[in-house]
């Protein structure tokens, strides 16, 4: 069943399922409702680090050599667990100046020099090819496999002789046809690929899955799991080698590996694409740097029990262990598990290609074509009117050209090393990225001409140690390149360069590379000038976060530009539409009316600079740019030691007056305490004398009409009887003014002891009532009340409670209509509140005093001449109370015709009926 | 013709108190319940003597003795007051602003007929 046509029939089935998703997405992106920026997706994007490499080159290697396929996934973990920060600060510059590529972020770094993102890309497009054209191998081979069924055959491929018969070609094509559909749609590269990332994501998930199911296989289904594996293993020597670290270097292998993987997973193009450029939120990092690890850790399980199952399996040595993950379904029948492992590899190495040659194509269509085309006087490009089409046009030749030369490589160099060497040679490539990078972001010393040095020399010295031997391993170069070294000169030997020995290829390059590349960039960029441009890109790359809120503002653009010219300029390059969109955005949020804006500002010079940058990268956006703007850029040194030197007078001046300022603030405050203080002593000493004056009133009565009785003994019997009422009467008053007075102040010193429960309030306006009753008869009063059922509890003390009621019923009571008195009572519910409401038909309160009523001792004085008098405490200890509670009490209407106090109590929470004890 | 005195004080009690001495002791009383009552009392028919509470509704007792004070014609009303907070600086501030006397409440009945008498010249009479 597993025939040629129908492998090809599920591989395009599965590539047109990859399309489907990709459609999807960027549709739903147009609609606004992308979902790249949910931190899944974002992790599982970042799973493009495994590609056919992973999936079959890591059994392969560590049925070759052990442990040592490990460090290829320590590294990325390390670095998305351990440098955190670090990647969120290449995001965050990224975002900042529209970065579009590694080339982009290096040679902005250094004063947006072209030739440093020539010298880049270059190096990316040499280095990264030889790893298309592995995923295109191992896509061939593992094709050539699997059409074999049910056959394991050592897989010896030969490319046949007819292009257009050969797999990969095809291969190639569809992958190309892919990246252009989805990877170039519009020019603006810092827009979201939303298609692209969201296939990418997919892929993850097969190939994961294919590999999970191959582990589960073999570890679950030819053996008992893995303790049974490890013990049938453990029966022969060699391989309980490759479960530990007996082999000799094994430990700087080890380091080497994990220091190139760590770099890899930073300044790959490809990584760089999705980690960087594709993020959409900075916060997807948060959760991506730990998922994305986990993804490593899962992809990673197997690859142990795999090769070992497929060396027990295969113990002669016949089947290339890099297909292990292939033929051990193969070999025992699984026709289906091998499809979908075969798919599993297919999807691992299509992400790569797909990402891989956007990001290559960007970098050569606005790194390399671009800048040579609009320098071509004789093309009269730079009149064009429409740049767009051209962009597109340069990006969608060089996803070809790179697919080709992808092609090309396979096809004549392909066969000489295994998967993993191949990948290790353009991860060592991409190492020359890290000190110009790295450097630059936390290094404002490092310049142009040391970051050009060094990754030239580097270049130079990886082609030398680990490029051209490869080469010369697969013939294009005699052999004795590598073993007498070139020309018989042993000092020169690529392996062993000036007689370093004892190292394994890699490290020995990885070393040479290092301390020439490093030694060069640091050297030079001290004893070199710094542009004024680079200093300015250095701060603010260095000191990203601090000029966050700023915008990049690299450029202090001295001349003036017109801004139909940057507006004609911009759509060129963007489109009319978006231009036109870019511009009026701008304006609005900065509050002008365009039509009166004639002469740009510097601001939307370098606003109109990094849109351009966008499309066509920042070095060619600052050549086309400069062509419009008029006049000469200021000499950056100056205006920064102009600005350094008055932002410190500035900043001297201002933490003084920020000084001047707190010794202000602080004798205010101290002001304002002793006011305070003061105030309060007042406030204390009118009190005191307040109850003093109130005891001795009612006293002052007692005392009169005593002595008036003892001294007059032959006063009438009803004058007698009239002025000992009087004296009665005076003494209750004395009394309850004691009482009350001791309750405030018990109240006040918090001292007061409150038996709180919960009360049901139509009970204790009851009861108040039932107290009141006398009081009440002995005047003809209609008493009113309006409870409604089913109140809920609230929380109270009961003696309180019907204190406060009491007292507004009797003031009720007091100052009601004299003839035709009325007082009503209501209780009901309002939301969260329970609300008293008790009304008289008196003469009522003045508004303006609402508030008056309920300050000590305040005593309504007219009207009442004839009346005892209050102790003018009662409002005042009632609100206490009431707010004691939680609750308010306040006068809620008063007019002529009565007034109306509230009582509003929170309802107790969770309770809505009423649970009362007794 | 007697003598008059003019009792001003807003609590009732105090005031029948007050009177019914005041008529004991021979003399013909007059009230005013609060400030701006007193001094339209006193324009009407001055008093000889007044007993004049100093927390009183609207106009205060200070207020009324200073307005007292002011006019020549009515300099010669004595005046004592009566204040129920017992502090130095309200009995200071009364003799300052010309109060002939001050009473501080509770007051002995007997002390302030004493003190009428006294200011108005009145021989005491044997009780």
């Amino acid at each position: 069943m597993l025939v040629d046509w129908f492998i090809v029939l599920a591989s395009i089935g599965y590539l047109l399922v990859l399309f489907a998703v990709a459609y999807i997405a960027d549709k739903r992106a147009e609609r606004g409702a992308g979902i790249t920026s949910h931190p899944y997706i974002y992790a599982l994007s970042l799973g493009v680090y495994c590609t056919s490499w992973t999936f079959y080159g890591s059994v392969g290697r560590a049925a070759s050599s052990g442990l040592d396929f490990l460090p290829i996934y320590i590294g990325p973990t390390l670095v998305f667990i351990l440098w955190w920060l670090v990647i969120r600060k290449i995001i965050r510059i990224t975002k900042a100046h529209r970065i579009t590529s590694i080339a982009d972020f290096i040679s902005s770094r250094y004063g947006k020099s072209s030739r440093m993102s020539i010298l880049v890309t270059v190096i990316a497009v040499v280095g990264i090819v030889p790893y298309i054209s592995l995923q295109l191998k191992a896509v061939a081979t593992s094709f050539n496999v699997l059409k074999q069924y049910p056959e394991v055959i050592a897989p010896s491929y030969s490319p046949p002789i007819a292009t257009v018969a050969d797999t990969a070609f095809w291969v190639a094509l569809v992958m190309a046809l892919f990246a252009i559909l989805f990877g170039t749609r519009t020019v603006d590269n810092s827009e979201h690929h939303e298609g692209v990332v969201v296939a990418i994501a997919f892929e993850s998930v097969v190939k994961l899955l294919a590999f999970l199911a191959v582990g589960i296989f073999v570890t679950y289904g030819l053996y008992d799991g893995l303790g049974d594996l490890f013990a049938k293993a453990s029966a022969y020597p060699e391989l309980v080698k490759l479960m530990t670290f007996e082999q000799e270097g094994a430990y700087t292998t080890w380091i080497t590996l994990t220091t190139l993987s760590m770099v890899a997973a930073i300044c790959l193009p490809r990584q760089f694409q999705v980690m960087a450029v594709e993020n959409v939120n900075e916060p997807e990092l948060r959760k991506g740097a730990w998922l994305f690890p986990l993804y490593l850790l899962a992809i990673n399980i197997f690859v142990l029990p795999i090769a070992l199952g497929g060396l027990l399996q295969f113990p002669d040595g016949a089947v290339n262990a890099d297909t292990f993950v292939l033929t051990l379904p193969m070999a025992h029948h699984q026709e289906w598990l091998a499809l979908f492992v075969f798919l599993g590899g297919l999807s691992a190495a299509t992400g790569m290609v797909i990402v891989a040659t956007i990001a290559l194509s960007t970098m050569v269509s606005n790194d390399l074509v671009m800048p040579a085309l609009l320098q071509l006087k004789w093309l009269g490009l730079t009149e064009r009117g429409d740049f767009t089409g051209i962009v597109l046009f340069v990006r969608r030749s060089s996803i070809l050209l790179i697919l080709f030369l992808g092609y090309a490589y396979f096809r004549f160099l392909g066969e000489s090393d295994a998967l993993v060497t191949i990948g290790l040679i353009s991860f060592a490539a991409v190492f020359q990225f890290a000190p110009a990078m790295l450097g630059g972001m936390f290094w404002k010393g490092g310049n142009r001409s040391g970051a050009l040095t060094g990754l030239f020399l580097g270049f130079i010295v990886w082609a030398y140690t680990l490029l051209l031997p490869s080469f010369a391993k697969s013939g294009i170069l005699p052999l004795s390149f590598i073993t007498e070294g070139p020309l018989g000169i042993e000092l020169l030997k690529p392996y062993a360069l000036f007689d370093l020995q004892g190292l394994d290829n890699l490290t020995h390059a990885l070393f040479w590379t290092t301390v020439i590349n490093v030694g060069a960039y640091v050297f030079v960029s001290l004893y070199s000038r710094h542009s004024a441009l680079e200093r300015v890109q250095g701060a603010l790359f260095v000191d990203v976060f601090r000029y966050a809120d700023q915008g990049p503002r690299s450029q202090i653009w001295q001349g003036s530009a017109l801004v139909e010219d940057l507006f004609n300029l911009l759509v060129r390059f963007i489109g009319r539409a978006r231009a036109d969109r870019a511009f009026s955005n701008y304006f609005r949020d900065r509050g002008l009316e365009r039509r009166r804006v004639t002469t740009a500002d510097a601001d939307l010079v370098n606003f109109t600079e990094r849109l351009m940058a966008g499309a066509i990268g920042t070095a060619s956006a600052r050549v086309m740019i400069s062509s419009v703007v008029k006049g000469e850029a200021v000499r950056i040194e100056e205006v920064m030691k102009i600005l350094e030197e008055t932002s410190q007078v500035i900043e001297y001046s201002q933490s003084l007056e920020q000084k001047s300022f707190e010794l202000e603030s602080t004798t205010r405050q101290l002001r304002a305490a002793n006011e305070r203080l003061k105030e309060l002593d007042r406030l204390k000493d009118e009190f005191l004398s307040t109850v003093s004056h109130e005891l001795r009133t009612p006293l002052t009565s007692i005392r009169s009409f005593s002595e008036i009785l003892s001294d007059h003994p032959d006063l009438d019997e009803a004058e007698k009887s009239r002025f000992l009422r009087i004296i009665v009467k005076e003494s209750v008053r004395l009394t309850r003014l004691i009482n009350q007075v001791l309750d405030l102040a018990k109240i006040e010193a918090g001292q007061m002891e409150w038996v709180v429960e919960k009360l049901d309030v139509a009970r204790v306006i009851e009861n108040s009532m039932e107290a009141m009753s006398a009081l009440l008869s002995e005047r003809t009063i209609q008493l009113e009340k309006d409870i409604w059922a089913n109140l809920p509890a609230v929380k109270g003390d009961r003696d309180r409670l019907m204190q406060v009621i009491v007292n507004l019923l009797s003031n009720a009571v007091k100052f009601c209509d004299p003839d035709k008195g009325r007082v009503k009572v209501s209780v009901r519910r309002s939301g969260p509140e329970l609300v008293v409401l008790v009304s008289d038909n008196g003469r009522g309160i003045p508004w303006i005093s609402r508030e008056k009523i309920f300050e000590k001792f305040h005593q309504s004085r007219e009207g009442l001449t004839d009346k005892p008098h209050g102790t003018g405490l009662g409002l005042s200890i009632s609100r206490q109370i009431v707010e004691y509670f939680g609750g308010r009490l306040e006068l809620v209407e008063s007019s002529n015709k009565g007034s109306v106090f509230g009582v509003f109590l929170p309802v107790e929470e969770g309770k809505d009926q009423i649970q009362v004890g007794e | 013709m007697p003598q008059t005195v003019l009792v001003v004080e807003d609590e009732p009690h105090i005031v029948d108190s007050l009177s019914f001495l005041m008529k004991k002791a021979g003399f013909d009383v007059f009230i005013a319940r609060d400030g701006d009552a007193a001094l339209r009392m006193v324009e009407s028919c001055p008093p000889d003597l007044m007993l004049l509470d100093i927390m009183l509704p609207r106009r205060d007792g200070f207020d009324v003795l200073k307005s007292v004070r002011s006019n020549p014609a009515w300099r010669d009303i004595r005046v004592i007051l009566l204040t129920a907070k017992g502090r130095d600086v309200d009995r200071l501030k009364g003799m300052e602003l010309g109060a002939d006397d001050f009473v501080t409440k509770p007051f002995s009945t007997k002390e302030v007929v004493r003190l009428v008498r006294q200011h108005l010249g009145v021989e005491e009479k044997t009780a």
